[in-house]
């Protein structure tokens, strides 16, 4: 029993697979670090939401200090980034949950799905953000 | 230091294997991931559109809007989930990223205590406008 624990674990070669720094970014790789990288962000940004939330429940002075901040420009472009950031980890989340049932896992489909987390991360933050736009122009 | 999983004369293989990763509770951290993750899709698109919204309404309007029933409770369900599934998204990345084991571990507490402690400052702050 012992000389086989022994055996299994003397030192042996394993082989080594390419280091990061050799690849391109291919698309699925860049969908698979920014679901992480957005991931880590959004809960960056929940402190945002408990600043928010508790501001409101201050009174209205507390209130209105966070809705200047929101509302500036840097403050908008923060809450863009979040609803970008929001879109694609929700996006990107289906397309893994779709993978968890064993469907659509392969090179192709995955590639095929990156293109539509994508588009529907674009479609989608051009639509909450419209009537905003539209404010804006007019 | 040496890492938990490394090679050492007196460590057994069970010794290196126990309490990391998969040998731990993989399998619940990662049914809770999904579960939570199904149970955000819904309530995210009900949360964008919401806030999104409300930015610029004053004191008066947002106070009342969470003051509706289904808005504090959807809004409670969100902070809850969401909160969840954000120290688990964390722990898998710290666990991943953070190789010195001492580091690991005040990382992996320490976010878990500031995500429970904003969670509940969010329930609090939500439950005292609505009653």
């Amino acid at each position: 029993m012992s000389s086989e624990m022994n055996s299994s674990s003397t030192s042996y070669e394993k082989p080594l697979s390419p280091h990061l720094g050799i690849y391109g970014w291919p698309l699925n790789m860049a969908m698979s670090i920014l679901h992480r990288a957005t991931g880590v962000a959004l809960s960056i940004g929940l402190i945002a939401l408990t600043w928010l939330l508790v501001a409101a429940a201050s009174g209205p002075e507390k209130y209105d200090q966070f809705m200047e901040y929101a509302t500036h420009p840097i403050g908008q472009l923060f809450l863009f980034g979040w609803t970008v950031a929001l879109y694609f980890h929700l996006f990107s989340g289906v397309r893994h949950l779709v993978w968890d049932t064993g469907k659509l896992f392969n090179l192709r489909n995955a590639k095929i799905g990156g293109i539509a987390v994508l588009l529907a991360t674009v479609i989608f933050t051009a639509l909450t953000w419209w009537p905003k736009l539209e404010g804006w122009l007019s | 230091m040496k890492m938990k999983w490394e090679k050492t004369d007196k460590k057994s293989d069970m010794a290196r294997a126990t309490g990391l990763g998969s040998a731990g509770d993989g399998t619940h951290h990662w049914m809770a991931q999904r579960v939570s993750a199904i149970a955000l899709v819904p309530l995210v698109f009900w949360a964008l559109w919401s806030v999104v919204n409300l930015v610029g309404a004053d004191h008066a309007a947002f106070t009342e809007w969470l003051s509706a029933p289904i808005n504090a409770i959807l809004m409670i369900l969100f902070i809850v989930t969401t909160f969840y599934h954000a120290v688990l998204g964390n722990q898998v990345v710290i666990e991943d990223y953070v190789h010195c084991e001492c580091l690991k571990i005040a990382k992996l507490i320490g976010q878990k205590l500031f995500f429970a402690a904003l969670g509940v400052a969010c329930a609090f702050s939500i439950l005292q406008i609505a009653l």
